[in-house]
């Protein structure tokens, strides 16, 4: 079975920081960051486990602010 | 595998819709409004109407609507939204005329507005972000707070006897014969905000085929009014909005 890889990139400085991003990802792969902050003082969402990305768009579809752009690729 | 290999252009799944541009939102984090903006941008982008847009900003925290999407925008005073829709449309008759509102604008006082412009039956489209609040003055009772609900204008909560109960104005436009599409969404899930996109398409391929007035209700949050993390908000919405304010269309024809 074909495997399939995603990747998200947080646009870092349009983050607010609101967490629905982390609730609405299945493989629990983004995460607040927990001491880094951007320049509006947000503790803006990051890739914890990239490796686990499936690319599958929910955390960019529930981010209220479109500061995720989401790739996907098959593998394997 | 290298994430340089996922990431390039014919990977790309989703982006932030061209039609919104890089205007820093002034929303909460995680109010619902970022996210309706968003379905706008892409659902106009993919109709290839940004040219023959003219959106109506409303007054109430989507007031700022008119930075972030670059369309043709015309700012209405409170509650006015429908009748200044009305008069662009009626000039316009070619062009998409939607109006963007909030419960405290649409519902409150815009009432006579929204309810005769739904009467005669106008080609425009209506999105309502109803949250059950005055969001922009700072969390005060609207007509669609829930009963028991809190807020800064009854902090022991609304008493339907003395106030009320809550409007549900979406039933009320649904009964009129100029009222073509009533649907009441919400974008608290990835499944829900497609559905959402689905129904403002229809609603904007409505006022295009000029078939009637089209109204798209989104129930939201505002989790700053609501003072709960906006994860919390959601599933408190989940709970305790949609028994009283059920998704699904009221009318589609």
């Amino acid at each position: 079975m074909a495997k399939v890889r995603g990747y998200v990139v947080v646009n870092i400085e349009r983050c607010k920081g609101c967490d629905l991003c982390v609730v609405a990802c299945p493989t629990d792969v983004l995460e607040l960051q927990p001491r880094e902050v951007n320049d509006r003082g947000y503790h803006y969402a990051y890739m914890k486990n990239p490796e686990d990305c499936i690319g599958c768009t929910n955390c960019a579809l529930v981010c209220p602010d479109a500061c995720l752009t989401v790739y996907r690729k098959k593998v394997g | 595998m290298d994430t340089n290999n996922i990431v390039s252009p014919e990977n790309l799944v989703y982006a932030k819709p061209e039609l919104m541009n890089d205007t820093h939102m002034h929303y909460c984090p995680g109010c619902s409004h970022g996210v309706v903006h968003k379905l706008i941008g892409e659902v106009i982008g993919e109709l290839g109407l940004q040219e023959t847009t003219i959106g109506i900003a409303p007054v109430g925290c989507a007031v700022f609507a008119y930075k972030y999407l670059d369309i043709d925008w015309q700012e209405a005073a409170h509650g006015r939204a429908p009748a200044v829709a009305t008069a662009v449309k009626r000039l316009n008759p070619d062009k998409l005329v939607f109006t963007y509102q909030g419960d405290g604008d649409l519902a409150a006082i815009g009432t006579g507005e929204t309810i005769h412009a739904a009467n005669r039956g106008e080609n425009i489209a209506i999105i309502f972000i109803n949250n059950g609040i005055y969001g922009m003055t700072g969390g005060q009772m609207a007509p669609t707070t829930l009963d028991h609900m809190k807020t800064a204008t009854c902090p022991e909560g609304r008493d339907i006897n003395l106030m009320g109960p809550p409007l549900k104005i979406l039933d009320l436009l649904a009964l009129l014969d100029g009222v073509c599409l009533a649907t009441r969404q919400s974008v608290h899930s990835a499944a829900a905000v497609k559905k959402t996109k689905r129904m403002i398409k229809l609603a904007f391929e409505n006022s295009l085929a000029n078939k009637g007035l089209s109204i798209v209700e989104v129930v939201s949050t505002c989790n700053v009014g609501w003072k709960m993390t906006p994860a919390n908000a959601n599933e408190w919405m989940v709970e305790n909005m949609f028994p009283v304010y059920p998704m699904g269309d009221l009318k589609n024809i």
